[in-house]
């Protein structure tokens, strides 16, 4: 049963991609920590965290794929799960500071002397180990997404409405840890990091476990979510997608659909967040800025939605571009990420990959034809004269 | 044996005194009607008779203001939702015929078939060999075998009609709701669809909605006209085609 869940998921394309996945994984940090930095072939450290960053933002589209590409669900709100995630790691690391910090305080992290706490808030405790921060990586945006997907799912919120309010939840959340008595950093948010399970986060070395990780995580969930396309639950989520009250009317509870499709993809956003933070270094509530969900959106439909691989490719160019435009031309990065999203939505609505599988099907299609074709000769005189008309 | 077989037959469906009002407009007005266990009912009546609001009542998808509708006389279907009502067996046949577009006609029929339809009973899900066969048999009675492995987009409006009705029986209802099946099909498909109703209200009940007056006289079964929600007439079709309140309403129309 469940072998046959995971044998599912393992077709061509997918294992392709987690082959490259995880030889990039590889390959980049061997090349960062095995060759001389004079070396041609030597990766700068900072380049191989920036591109770890580009394969959490992968993560964190893949997860919104889940459930706008296969489920229909517009999530705007999309950061927020990937920020909750990032401040779980943040906290944890926060914590590894110690007595190292400016105050010196063995306990409280800087800014809450500084903002005169007595002792550590209550959802403060427990975050200096490990495994505890890591369960909550994940449990923080699944609770949010259940709760969240709960009420507006049972009171059938679609479309444009559900959208909406995924971005006034994260817009919420925004204002929210922006207030310093949140007790979450305020708008510095957290940062100043010195270690990760007793390495220094700056080191290479660690740097480049951290990227390794990244990789991996990415094909671990892009393996899950294959899966779960690949199920009969898969092929429902498309049902919802496309028809939902077919769906409802064949007996199935399509809340309860969506709520499971909804809590998964936020536990992976959830990841994607916590692998970025120690990578680059810092969490503040501008993560939870409506526009990065918005951005998110813009890296999946570039991609390809409904691919699983697209949304991937889709953030990796995207962002590799913001790069390069915010280095070299900082004013038109904006200009450019909309006329992208436009270029995109006009000429290729099926995104990259989605254009590309297009074209092998289309191909594929016509390679038949023309093999009937040349089967029964008559029928083909029949289609030339039928073309002559 | 008349008497003890007559104490012991039950409803199948049962309204009574149903209303339904939407911005003050009654679409349904104190309408009652009953369905046999085993019957194939038509159907008839104008434009906004209510004929589909009916459907949306049994089905959980519109709650009346007033009245009773009970299933196997004793479950009360206003209590439900469409999931539940599903699963107690009255499958539906949607006036626009609605397909997974971009599944296959098997995988259409796979995810209609009676099993559970938890999360993680579906995640988990492998086709059996008895579901398998069940799903050739399904493809069999819908006339669509050479079909399978096509896009559900690319059938024609009729398969298209055709596949919806093999999807309520992947679902094995005890009750069957069909809107409008033969809108827009060509006689002869009309004439099919005609048999295979027929072919299936001999397992289960059937209700069946249309305008296409020769279809009905096909189907050669009890009929009820609707109008302005109520009943009008029920009857034979001779019965009540002849009925001057109906073709003033309807038929003269
Ligand atoms: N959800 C709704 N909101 C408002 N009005 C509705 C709703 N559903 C139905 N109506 C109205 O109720 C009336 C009955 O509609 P219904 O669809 O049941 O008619 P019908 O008998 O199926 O007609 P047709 O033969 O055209 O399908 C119509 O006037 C329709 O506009
Ligand atoms: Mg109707």
């Amino acid at each position: 049963m469940i072998s046959g869940f995971v044998f599912r998921a393992l077709e061509g394309r997918i294992v392709a991609a987690v082959g490259i996945l995880l030889g990039i994984g590889i390959l980049v940090p061997a090349l960062n920590l095995l060759t001389p930095p004079d070396s041609a072939l030597h990766i700068p450290t900072y380049a191989m965290s920036l591109f770890g960053k580009y394969l959490c933002y992968a993560l964190l589209a893949l997860a919104l794929d889940l459930v706008w590409g296969y489920c229909g669900i517009l999530s705007l709100g999309h950061g927020a799960f990937f920020a909750l995630g990032g401040y779980a790691m943040g906290m944890y690391l926060m914590r590894q500071i110690g007595p190292r910090g400016v105050y010196g305080n063995p306990i409280l992290p800087d800014f809450m002397v500084f903002l005169n706490y007595k002792e550590l808030p209550w959802f403060w405790h427990g975050f200096d180990w490990f495994v505890f921060a890591m369960a909550m990586v994940i449990v923080v945006p699944g609770l949010l997404a259940f709760i969240f997907g709960w009420f507006a799912f049972r009171s059938r919120v679609n479309g444009v409405y559900l959208s909406i309010i995924t971005q006034a939840m994260t817009y919420a959340l925004l204002l929210a840890f922006f207030r310093n008595d949140m007790g979450f950093g305020g708008n510095n948010g957290l940062t100043d990091f010195k270690d990760i399970l007793g390495f220094s986060v700056q080191a290479d070395g660690t740097r480049a476990v951290l990227f390794f990780m990244s990789a991996l995580m990415l094909s671990l969930c892009l393996i899950l979510a294959s899966a779960i396309v690949r199920s009969k639950f898969g092929k429902v989520l498309v049902g919802v997608r496309d028809a939902e009250s077919r769906v409802r009317f064949l007996g199935f509870r399509v809340e309860n659909i969506k709520l499971f499709t909804f809590v998964v993809s936020a536990m992976m956003a959830g990841i994607a967040g916590a692998l970025f933070v120690p990578q680059v270094g810092i969490i503040n509530p501008g993560e939870f800025a409506p526009a990065n969900s918005i951005e998110v959106v813009v890296w999946t439909a570039v991609g390809g939605r409904g691919t699983l691989i697209g949304p991937i490719i889709g953030a990796i160019l995207v962002n590799g571009g913001k790069s390069f435009f915010t280095g070299a031309f900082p004013e038109i990065w904006l200009f450019a990420l909309g006329g992208l999203f436009i270029a995109v939505t006009l000429f290729l609505p099926k995104g990259i990959v989605g254009t590309i599988q297009h074209g092998f099907k289309a191909r594929k299609a016509l390679k038949a034809a023309a093999d009937a074709e040349k089967g029964r000769g008559d029928a083909a005189a029949v289609a030339q004269a039928q073309a002559a008309e | 044996m008349n008497t003890i077989s007559e104490t012991r037959q039950k409803s199948l469906l049962y309204l009574e005194n149903v209303s339904v009002s939407f911005d003050g407009f009654k679409a349904l007005n104190s309408l009652s009607f009953v369905v046999e266990p085993g019957e194939l009912r038509a159907i008839i009546g104008p434009n906004g008779a209510g004929k589909t609001t009916m459907m949306d009542i049994i089905t959980g998808k519109t709650r009346p203001d007033t009245g009773t509708v009970l299933f196997e006389d004793a479950i009360d279907l206003t209590k439900k939702d469409e999931a539940d009502i599903a699963q107690l067996g009255i499958g539906r046949k949607f006036q626009k015929p609605t397909v997974f577009e971009s599944h296959t006609v098997w995988d259409n029929l796979e995810l209609a078939l009676n099993r559970s339809r938890g999360v993680f009973a579906t995640l988990f899900y492998t086709l059996s060999p008895e579901d398998k066969a069940r799903i050739e048999e399904i493809l069999e009675t819908i006339r669509m075998t050479h079909r399978k492995n096509e896009y559900a987009a690319n059938l024609s409006h009729g398969q298209k009609q055709w596949l919806e009705i093999g999807m309520l029986l992947a679902q094995e209802p005890k009750l069957l709701l069909v809107d409008e099946p033969v809108a827009g099909m060509t006689d002869a498909e009309t004439a099919e669809t005609a048999v295979l109703l027929k072919e299936i209200a001999k397992t289960r009940s059937v209700v069946v909605v249309e305008h296409d007056m020769g279809f009905i006289r096909e189907l050669g079964v009890k009929v009820t006209c609707l109008a302005e929600g109520s009943v009008l007439a029920e009857g034979s079709i001779d019965f009540v085609s002849n009925d001057p309140k109906v073709i003033e309403n309807y038929l003269g129309r």
